[in-house]
């Protein structure tokens, strides 16, 4: 499954948390999981939030990011499935 | 108690990291006590104060980010909101949020108003107002969430009386908003249990709470409800409707916080930035852990030293003194060479527990732990574990109890269960003693380098040594297990703060105090059951008085050499006897060997019992510390001592590796729900033990 979503990612350019680089913003637009983790959405991390991201860990993962004023530390493989609207827009919060 | 006087009950929530236990702490001073709740191990912290002739009785909640429990330790804050006959059941709850969370702490708190309580918000930290660059209309959200809003410092101890007086002042529930709520998710699903919701007396929050979360509700009385509610969810997608929720409700608190509450990011986060950078930093990262590691496990064993010779000594002391001011007797003999012994061996641990403890506390409370956690969590992936293994790792250095229980934070249950299994050989305090002594009777007290002792050395290899298996343990076990792994990590990368003195003092007082409870039980009754073991035997023991004399080949001191031939026909004498051909390949001898049997309810029973068994084969009345008594023992084979680098280093390898400690095979019992587990771990790490001691001693004799 994970092999076909990096197929995926890569054909069609998808812009997910796991691309941006330290201190770079994104707007959160969709989700790739198979089912979400419900604990990712009551830290504030959804769809329409802004992220950024703080720190990436020394092995390149996990990612430590700031979403809807929560700061949080997930891993790569979660940040892949977090999918980012292509261009940064200011005023997106719902 | 006055005959006016009032009793109100109320519990304390919040999400981790608010100062939740700084306002516990500071509303109930000394009067509190930890209790237990029925089914889980989570520490039920209980609490009272007094405010103008009322009668406050508070339970302080577990941690948690939501309502919707993601581990049993959460769950317990689910089944003491909802459970109305619970002796915990609150009249009032009081939400304890933080300033600069407020927005996921709100999260928290419209759920707990849905429940129905009269709610007051506690938002903590607010002296940081100005310094994290926070402006907050109080009254405005005040007037608009339709509950009291309190703000307090905690530790400087602002705002703690307005809320008593809150607290006292009988606020009126404010209203659920989860009928509006779940409108804008599915009229007909929600309409359907609403009518249901009725018909059993419960709110629509109440009764959705039931059936998502049904697997964590241990009510008895909910289970009829439960299956009456469990027809509802045929045909709709439910775990839809819950992540619906969550994000309509993070939508009504924004709303409200974009009114009222700003927050710039860009001040007061430099520190915090550059702290990160340096705490996590790939090379100075990592060396600032194992320098912290290092710092902790030195001290343990230097500045713990002093008191513990100071206790050793005292006891030894007691003992002689109680022997020779009493009338000669068995209750005499019970009380210095049984009790006193026992109890000097319990003591003996406090001050390494104590500074282990305060040092594990520190990190927690700095927000340091969460940084380790992110630091290592690719490392630990790579052994089967998670980020999260680290503290249970770590916190097994003090007692693996309450570290196995620390794993329940780990969300995939393949990378919790080796952590589960592998944190019992990290080295626990209750191996420390037994090392301790060992280490000071065969590694010469020497500096290597004029720097570190070459003792603290020797304890340093075997605290690595103990980490070392349990990452090799791991690999293995990462290998073995067939477990698919759902992997799912998350975690709150919290603000820096300073250790509140009184937290720590508090926590180290109740941990140590547990603890040396907890085992002095054990200890005590075993001193006492070996004492009367040693000094009991069958006909050939009572007829040693006659017969010895005809068998005394007369050298060595007649007194002495009749005691050690009464403890060796005594009925513990003859259980080690049993046990002696498995364990003298490893050096040991019958006395050894009892201390080995002894151990297996408990490891730091070794010192204690070789303490009770020397003074018991000892017949001169001088004082004499357990050390002294060890060095003293001879092996008559070689005629050298007893206690030589050989048996030492066999000893110490076995403790480091033997499952022996009852308290952790029932935790790891209860926590993966099976018998298979525990009884594999006793298996495997008792053969380990046996043959790392063998080749131990092999080689060095």
């Amino acid at each position: 499954m994970l092999h076909l979503y990096n197929l995926k990612s890569f054909l069609i350019k998808v812009h997910t948390i796991a691309d941006l680089t330290i201190g770079e913003q994104g707007v959160i637009e969709s989700f790739s999981f198979d089912e979400v983790p419900l604990q990712l959405l009551e830290m504030g991390c959804y769809p329409g939030k802004e992220v950024e991201l703080i720190q990436i860990a020394p092995l390149n993962d996990p990612l430590y990011i700031r979403v809807n004023d929560s700061h949080i530390a997930i891993r790569r493989d979660t940040a892949e499935h977090i999918i980012l609207a292509k261009r940064l827009c200011d005023d997106t919060e719902i | 108690m006055t005959q006016k006087s009032k009793k109100l009950k109320i519990a304390l929530v919040g999400n981790p990291n608010t100062g939740k236990t700084s306002l516990f702490n500071e509303l109930t001073g000394l009067n509190q006590k930890v209790g237990n709740y029925p089914g889980v191990t989570v520490d039920k912290k209980l609490g009272i104060f007094n405010f103008e002739e009322v009668h406050v009785n508070i339970t302080d909640l577990p941690g948690t980010y939501s309502i919707n429990p993601s581990s049993k330790d959460e769950g317990v804050v689910i089944n003491t909101l909802l459970n109305e006959d619970g002796s915990s059941f609150p009249d009032l709850v009081v939400v304890v949020a933080e300033i600069e969370n407020l927005k996921r702490n709100l999260f928290l708190f419209t759920q707990i108003r849905d429940l129905g309580f009269p709610v007051i918000l506690a938002v903590n930290m607010i002296d940081r107002i100005d310094k994290k660059g926070i402006q907050v209309d109080r009254e405005g959200l005040e007037a608009e969430l339709g509950t009291p809003i309190i703000w307090l410092s905690a530790r400087k101890k602002i705002g703690i009386d307005t809320l008593k007086k809150t607290i006292i002042s009988a606020i009126e529930p404010a209203p659920s908003q989860f009928d509006k709520l779940s409108q804008r998710i599915s009229p007909k699903f929600f309409n359907t249990l609403n009518e249901i919701a009725t018909e059993l007396n419960l709110n629509l929050y109440q009764s959705w709470l039931l059936l998502t979360q049904r697997n964590y509700v241990e009510i008895p009385s909910f289970r009829k409800q439960i299956i009456r509610l469990e027809d509802v969810e045929e045909g709709y997608d439910v775990k839809s409707f819950q992540r619906k929720e969550t994000i309509l409700r993070y939508k009504e608190i924004n709303d409200l916080l974009k009114k009222y509450y700003r927050i710039d990011f860009n001040q007061g986060t430099g520190l915090r930035a550059k702290f990160d950078q340096l705490l996590t930093h790939k090379v100075f990262g990592y060396v600032i852990f194992l320098l912290i590691l290092f710092v902790i496990f030195q001290s343990v064993f230097d500045i713990a030293s002093y008191p513990m010779d100071a206790i050793d000594g005292f006891f030894a002391n007691l003992s002689a003194k109680t022997e020779a001011s009493l009338p000669p007797g068995p209750l005499t003999e019970l009380i210095s060479e049984g009790l006193i012994p026992g109890i000097g061996g319990v003591v003996i641990f406090i001050p390494q527990i104590a500074i282990l403890f305060f040092f594990l506390g520190i990190l927690e409370e700095t927000g340091y732990m969460s940084r380790v956690v992110f630091l290592m969590d690719k490392v630990m992936r790579k052994f089967g574990m998670s980020g999260k293994s680290v503290i249970p790792l770590v916190s097994g250095t003090a007692c693996a109890i309450p570290a196995v229980m620390a794993s329940r934070n780990i969300n995939d249950w393949k990378e919790r269960l080796i952590t589960i299994l592998v944190t019992p050989l990290t080295t626990c305090s209750a191996r420390l003693p037994v090392y301790a002594i060992l280490i000071a009777l065969v590694i010469p007290d020497i500096r290597v380098g004029g720097v570190f002792g070459l003792q603290g050395l020797v304890l340093t290899g075997l605290y690595v040594l103990g980490f070392l298996m349990a990452i090799i343990g791991a690999i293995i076990l990462n290998k073995v297990l067939k477990i698919k792994s759902k992997n799912f990590f998350i975690i709150e990368m919290p603000t820096y703060k300073w250790p509140s003195i009184k937290n720590l003092g508090f926590e180290v007082y109740e941990k140590t105090k547990s603890f040396v409870l907890g085992a002095g039980k054990i200890i005590l009754a075993l001193s006492i059951v070996l004492w009367f073991l040693a000094s009991n035997g069958s006909t050939e023991y009572q007829q040693a008085d006659v017969d010895f004399p005809e068998i005394y080949s007369g050298t060595g001191d007649f007194d002495q050499e009749l005691s050690s031939y009464k403890l060796e026909k005594s009925y513990v004498g003859q259980i080690g006897k049993g046990i002696e051909p498995v364990l003298e390949p490893l050096g040991y001898d019958w006395k050894i060997g009892i201390a080995i049997v002894t151990s297996f309810a408990a490891r730091e029973v070794f010192v204690s019992t070789l303490a009770t068994i020397y003074s018991v084969g000892d017949s001169d009345d001088e004082v004499a510390t357990i050390k002294d008594r060890m060095m003293d023992e001879v092996n008559p084979e070689t005629g050298t001592s007893r206690f030589n680098l050989a048996t030492g280093m066999s000893l110490m390898l076995f403790y480091a590796f033997a499952m022996q400690c009852m308290g952790t095979l029932a935790v790891v019992k209860k926590e993966t729900k099976s018998w298979y587990w525990p009884i594999t771990q006793f298996i495997v790490m008792g053969l380990l033990a046996y043959v790392s001691a063998l080749i131990a001693y092999q080689i060095l004799s």
